[in-house]
């Protein structure tokens, strides 16, 4: 397979964020519409040749697809691949952008740095899902944050400051023990390759020989630290309980295109990191530590749940329920059985969807109306019927309706967390029912009842445009959710490949610890 | 034999003859009024010089006067680097130097002379050689730092440097001649013969501990960094930009040259040493630059954090290390140019401004140099994809080799913690508060052009890095093996 497909689609957006960089002059209309009209066209393209290689894509082999590779400075290799993993977070990061582009149409200001800084994203978050190498992985990673300090920086709310600090601040030191943790590999293993060359770190076989520091004993040894140090890093970018706060704030502030990059893909650069890097390589480290990322994850579901149900503004409601829904995704993911891991990818990709939609929606009135507040709306059904029903339609998805994507995830990670621990199980489905409560609730409030609100007299429906976004996610959202098999197909070998190593590895070292004992 | 020796420091003789004729020709005609002149035809003379140590370069090593001078690809690269950051502070520094009347045309003449000291030191193939390169470099330096004589800062600074520059070089001095007494030789060839891992004597060791000492203080690393704030401060900018730069690259590698030619055989007796100079670096310019409200100081504090990282790759003390440090140095002079072309170019009403708050909401007015300055700050901080990031790594990679993962390990911390205050900057810059513009004119071709051509090396350079990768490889190789 000697074609560069994944290195084209990762920098096409650049690319063209570097015409708009050059060649766009003026503060014009004709220039906002042609950096607009250039930014849907390039995502769209980016679009289409990712389907080539989704269509393209042996679902059977576990090991790296369409490899891209060359030498690099510093003796680092510029390597690119998928996986049955990766393969999907790629999809769904070029399905969104053209959706979130053609949701800024409203924008006005500095709409030539707005389009740039949102391509400059998308390359940056396609390389994070393709990476197979460390540093490149890093990198990817880590400039990530530059994009979205400016976008929720410039283009944000009234607090974007304060939530902009934050938001680069909680990551960076995540990602600063990260990289501590990377050094530490690179000095073990000797090489940076992720996986598929001689020495590669997925096959590498960390230490896991218990030991004491400064009077703790680190059980899973090595594996152990390595495992907290990207933790640190992913956890916060997931975001985990306690580590989510930067999330509402972030969301509520950053504009509706930049909340629904942040919900439908940068949160799953968390999730798709204990895929690549926690689980296969510290196998022995998360095991040690799962059955409290398991308590912590339902802790996360409840409590979440529970602070959605006051919220006043519905970006931070939706940002509570995406934190809710991201507990479902790390209790999938420290099962370690199939079920488990199937429904974690299952429920971000649907996430992705789903949550992004939400974010759609309030983009929608708050284009209208100006505000968030929840009390400032109420019966929108009898000004905008479509709108009541999209809105209903995302609504009963995140509640987990059977039929739609949100129930199958839900449902598998629930399923596989059983096997493991029966309370935890008992404890997450709880959530369930609190997010009926909250998303109906807030549903309610929202759009039934008489509209008495004398603002809202001559509120208008979705436009064609708009319609034309949710298509799209709705068509997704159902199709997901009654056939199921068209995510599990693709990334089922890829998974039962991760499980049963991550098993032998534990045996492996299960048999090392007896050996000693005796 | 004298001939040849000759032939080897051709570039020095052409510079230093340039120098004095041009300190001639000025003195017997126009004087001033030759300022700008002189100060293209330096710079000229520099980038022509810089062409040609590049080019010719055979990538042996020659060696003249007897071992006094040493002329290897380690000493083309820094030389190549001084002479190029060299020329393009110069021509930066015309037209603000000309504008505020410091255009005298003792200045060229000068900074010609100091590098003409660098390269010696770069060169240096003996303590005396080293001295007296050392020396005339701080000379002409001491000078230029008091340029603005009726300024009181200015004289602050240079009189500051100039004290604590004289106890460094005592420092040095009395190392040398106890490494000379233990040693029975002042040649690096002769001393590393004695200088063995395990094998050296106490006299020899405070030898060591004494040299490292006065090129700490050179490197402004930390405890030997005082000075640096303050003279960064008071001295004109353009001035500030030429420290900032040559002699950081010429003493970091002076550094180098006297730590693998002369003691190479005793790395674990100083590895400790330069670790501990470099985890102090970091962090206290990290931390320090926090409270900075001048542009100046903050980036004499930023200074003072990169040689922290840059020593690292000597704390290695491998071949890695080497290459590591010169290529962590290449970048940073390039980011440093672009950062003083931008500070350069910052005033009101004719006047520089220094005040960091006056940048607010820069990038409203002029966004293109806001997006350039802002690469660079991301760079400096190291933040990926920059450069400045594959610098650090550079760096990073040579310590986990040498087995310095505690130092890696604080290193990334400290990096950490000083992202903070260029993300500052770039706050500022873009969120400041509306309407509060407070900067006008700097609309100099010539320093934006510096100021965006270092941008778009620290983002376009992470493909190949240009060859400098390949460059400090070889060079490397010559100095260690």
């Amino acid at each position: 397979m000697d074609h560069h497909l994944l290195s084209i689609i990762t920098f096409m957006p650049s690319f063209a964020a570097l015409i708009l960089a050059v060649f766009l002059r003026g503060d014009d209309e004709a220039a906002a519409r042609n950096a607009k009209w250039l930014a849907l066209i390039t995502t769209s393209v980016t679009f289409l040749i990712s389907l080539f290689i989704l269509f393209d894509f042996d679902p059977s082999n576990t090991g790296f697809q369409f490899v891209d590779e060359a030498t690099w400075i510093l003796g680092l290799k510029y390597r690119m691949g998928v996986d049955g993993i990766s393969i999907l977070f790629v999809m769904l990061t070029t399905f969104m952008m053209p959706l979130v582009i053609a949701a800024s149409w409203n924008v006005t200001t500095r709409v030539k740095e707005y389009m740039i800084a949102f391509l400059l994203l998308e390359t940056l978050m396609l390389g994070v899902f393709m990476a197979l190498d460390m540093v490149l992985f890093y990198l990817f990673f880590e400039a990530g944050l530059i994009p979205m300090f400016l976008i929720i920086g410039i283009w944000g709310g009234a607090n974007r400051i304060y939530a902009s600090f934050k938001f680069f601040l909680y990551t960076f030191l995540g990602s600063v023990l990260m990289l501590v943790a990377m050094v530490a590999m690179y000095a073990d293993a000797g090489t940076t390759c992720i996986g598929g060359c001689e020495v590669s770190l997925l096959t590498h076989i960390f230490a896991s020989e218990t030991f004491s520091i400064a009077g703790i004993t680190v059980v899973g040894g090595l594996q152990t630290m390595l495992f907290l140090a990207f933790f640190a890093s992913f956890a916060v970018k997931m975001p985990m309980w306690p580590v989510h706060t930067w999330l509402p704030d972030a969301h509520v502030q950053a504009p509706t295109a930049g909340s629904v990059v942040l919900a439908a893909i940068l949160l799953k650069m968390g999730g798709y990191g204990f895929l690549r890097f926690s689980l296969p390589m510290f196998p022995v480290g998360s095991d040690v530590v799962a059955p409290l990322v398991l308590w912590m994850s339902a802790i996360a579901i409840v409590y979440t749940s529970l602070v959605a149900l006051v919220q006043e503004d519905m970006k931070k409601l939706i940002a509570y329920s995406s934190v809710a829904h991201m507990g479902f995704v790390t209790m999938g993911i420290f099962t370690f059985n199939q079920q488990g891991l199937d429904g974690a990818i299952f429920q971000m990709i649907s996430h992705g969807f789903i949550s992004a939609a939400l974010f759609l929606c309030v983009g929608v009135i708050y284009d209208r109306m100006h505000t968030r507040e929840i009390d400032a709306y109420g019966g929108l059904v009898n000004r905008m019927p479509a709108y009541a029903l999209v809105f209903m339609f995302f609504t009963m998805a995140n509640v987990g309706l059977p039929g739609t994507s949100g129930f199958v995830g839900e449902f598998l990670t629930l399923m596989g967390v059983f096997q493991v621990n029966t309370w935890v199980a008992a404890v997450a489905t709880t959530g369930v029912i609190l997010s009926a409560a909250y998303a109906l609730w807030l549903y309610r409030r929202v759009v039934m009842g008489d509209l008495i609100k004398e603002s809202l007299r001559t509120i208008t429906d979705m436009s064609s445009r708009e319609r034309w976004i949710f298509a799209p996610l709705v068509v997704m959202t159902l199709l997901l959710g009654v056939y199921p098999a068209l995510v599990l197909d693709i990334i089922g070998p890829s998974v039962a490949a991760l499980v049963a190593r991550h098993d032998t590895a534990l045996e492996a070292a299960g048999a090392a610890v007896q050996m000693a004992s005796e | 034999m004298i001939s040849a020796d000759l032939n080897v420091i051709l570039p020095e003789i052409v510079l230093s003859l340039f120098a004095i004729l041009a300190l001639l020709g000025a003195v017997y005609t126009t004087k001033d009024a030759m300022g700008s002149l002189l100060v293209w035809l330096t710079s000229g003379v520099m980038v022509f010089l810089a062409i040609w140590i590049g080019m010719t370069g055979s990538g042996e090593t020659r060696i003249a006067f007897n071992g006094l001078f040493i002329e290897d690809g380690f000493a083309r690269f820094a030389k190549v680097t001084i002479l190029l950051s060299a020329a393009a502070v110069l021509m930066m520094s015309e037209a603000y130097m000309k504008s505020r009347g410091l255009l005298r045309f003792e200045y060229p003449v000068l900074v010609a002379l100091s590098v003409v000291g660098m390269m010696v030191m770069v060169s240096a193939g003996d303590l005396m050689s080293l001295y007296m390169g050392l020396e005339l470099q701080s000379l002409a330096l001491y000078v230029i730092a008091s340029l603005r004589r009726d300024s009181i800062k200015s004289t602050e600074a240079g009189l500051k440097y100039f004290v604590l520059g004289a106890l460094s070089s005592g420092l040095l001095l009395y190392g040398a001649s106890l490494v000379y007494g233990y040693a029975g030789t002042t040649q690096f060839a002769g001393i590393i013969t004695v200088a063995q891992t395990g094998q050296t004597s106490v006299g020899l060791l405070f030898g060591i501990v004494f040299l490292i000492s006065g090129l700490a203080f050179k490197v402004s690393a930390v405890p030997f960094h005082m000075w640096t704030p303050d003279v960064y401060e008071g001295a004109p900018t353009p001035i500030t930009a030429f420290f900032a730069t040559a002699p950081k690259v010429a003493a970091m590698a002076l550094f180098a040259r006297l730590l693998h030619d002369a003691f190479g055989n005793a790395v674990a007796d100083w590895s400790q040493i330069v670790a501990l100079l470099s985890v102090l670096s970091m962090f206290l310019g990290g931390i320090a630059a926090i409270g900075q409200t001048n542009i100046k100081r903050l980036m004499a504090y930023s200074s003072i954090a990169h040689m922290g990282y840059a020593l690292i790759g000597l704390a290695a003390g491998t071949q890695l290390g080497v290459k590591a440090m010169l290529v962590y140095m290449a970048v940073y002079v390039t980011m440093n140019v672009g950062t003083f072309a931008f500070i350069l170019s910052m005033e009101k009403d004719g006047k520089p401004v220094t005040d960091i708050s006056a940048l607010n909401m820069y990038s409203k007015r002029s966004p293109g140099k806001a997006l350039a300055m802002l690469v660079l700050l991301f760079s400096l901080a190291g933040v990926p994809p920059m450069l400045g990031f594959f610098a650090k790594f550079g760096v990073w990679q040579a310590g986990v080799d040498a087995g310095l993962i505690w130092l890696v390990t604080a290193s990334a911390v400290a990096s950490a913690i000083g992202a903070y205050y260029y993300l500052r900057i770039v706050f500022l810059m873009y969120f400041g508060a509306e309407g509060d513009d407070r900067l006008d004119g700097g609309n100099s071709a010539l320093l934006t052009g510096f100021l965006v051509a270092s941008a778009v090396i620290m983002v376009v350079g992470i493909a190949n890095m240009f060859g400098v990768e390949g460059a400090a490889i070889a060079a490397a190789a010559t100095l260690v093996n």
